[in-house]
């Protein structure tokens, strides 16, 4: 028994790993606070242009976001390769937005009801006639005040 | 027995880890998605439009191949931000319509003053978004520039401009009584250089 106490005796001591949850809770509490969630799935490429003179849109309560761009690659096939706009989770027409726009609203408590902003995450790619059509039915459901939502950068950025 | 090496403390690691936390927390933000603001004309139409005058207007054409005209000429985007300035800023009105705070060149051709100067922005149904988004930042920055110079002119106590000072503002953080003194000095210079951008419709480009 001489020669196995002798060997225990060389190892070197268990590392201690008392404080290991500490990291873990610490690494969980960084990812809870720097993640966004996001509501959707994007289905549509969303390249955003560049711009600097931006205003920050802050209180996530007051906005409603439409996504206009080209299909994703795993939908080209059902939906082709044009420009489209999604709401919520599904590919729309522009026929679609007021209703949209409507039950959105509904949704949100009474006095938010009138300072809601309407936030376009447009992909750079796509034609303006698109995003003019989702401007008049904007307008057709009096949802005025609308935020063209880029990233922020020069415009050299966007040829 | 002599070759054991003494246990690490690890009795502070748990101070280590927290103090790393507390640092993530303060240092991250979340990130918010920031954009053009813009406000869409309302849907009934204007039984009797105000006459405006020529001059007073500032047209801007995205034509489908990406070209931007400007008064009818071409123009490169990096000259749009300038051309504007200038045209906002001219203040060639007299009598009643003179702007005392223009310092443009007072042609008689260019806008009367700054509150009478309407930015058109016409854009074809082909026109990319981005190139758009692009035409409207130059606008918007030309807007800014003024009414940056006016701040620090007016106001050169606040030491900054006034996009930094509109930023403070509707900044969360910023206590109701500094609010509160900002918003009237904002006020004056949204009404010295309103924003009078308008989009036309595609359909009316024909």
């Amino acid at each position: 028994m001489s020669k196995f106490k002798k060997k225990k005796d060389g190892e070197q001591p268990a590392i201690n790993t008392a404080s290991l949850p500490d990291i873990v809770f610490m690494l969980l509490f960084f990812f809870m606070v720097a993640t966004v969630m996001r509501d959707n799935t994007l289905m549509v490429t969303n390249t955003l242009p560049a711009a600097d003179q931006v205003q920050k849109l802050d209180k996530k309560d007051r906005v409603i976001y439409i996504y206009a761009g080209k299909p994703s690659e795993r939908y080209v096939k059902k939906y082709g390769d044009q420009p489209k706009i999604q709401l919520n989770d599904k590919f729309s027409v522009v026929s679609d937005v007021g209703a949209y726009i409507l039950a959105e609203r509904a949704t949100k408590r009474e006095e938010l009801q009138n300072v809601l902003t309407t936030s376009l995450k447009v992909d750079g790619e796509t034609n303006m006639g698109l995003i003019s059509d989702i401007k008049q039915e904007l307008r057709k459901v009096n949802a005025l005040k609308i935020n063209y939502t880029t990233r922020i950068g020069d415009y050299t950025q966007n040829k | 027995m002599a070759r054991k090496s003494p246990e690490v403390n690890a009795g502070s690691m748990a101070d280590i880890a927290f103090l790393l936390l507390i640092f993530f927390l303060v240092t991250t933000t979340i990130e918010t998605d920031s954009g053009i603001n813009r406000k869409l004309p309302p849907m009934e139409d204007v039984i009797d439009p105000p006459i405006i005058k020529e001059r007073n207007i500032f047209t801007v054409v995205v034509n489908k191949n990406n070209d931007i005209l400007v008064e009818e000429k071409p123009m490169e985007l990096r000259d749009i931000r300038s051309a504007a300035v200038k045209f906002l800023d001219n203040g060639g009105g007299v009598g009643e319509e003179a702007c005392d705070y223009c310092k443009g060149e007072r042609d008689k051709s260019s806008s009367d003053n700054p509150e009478k100067a309407i930015i058109s922005l016409k854009n074809d149904r082909e026109t990319d978004y981005k190139v758009y988004i692009s035409v409207q930042n130059e606008l918007v920055a030309a807007y800014n520039v003024l009414r940056d110079r006016e701040f620090i002119s007016l106001y050169p106590n606040e030491r900054m401009t006034f996009v930094e000072a509109n930023k403070f503002y509707s900044d969360p953080r910023t206590s109701p009584k500094l609010k509160a003194k900002l918003k009237p000095k904002l006020d004056v210079l949204k009404r010295m250089y309103p924003q009078k951008l308008s989009e036309a419709e595609p359909s009316k480009l024909k």
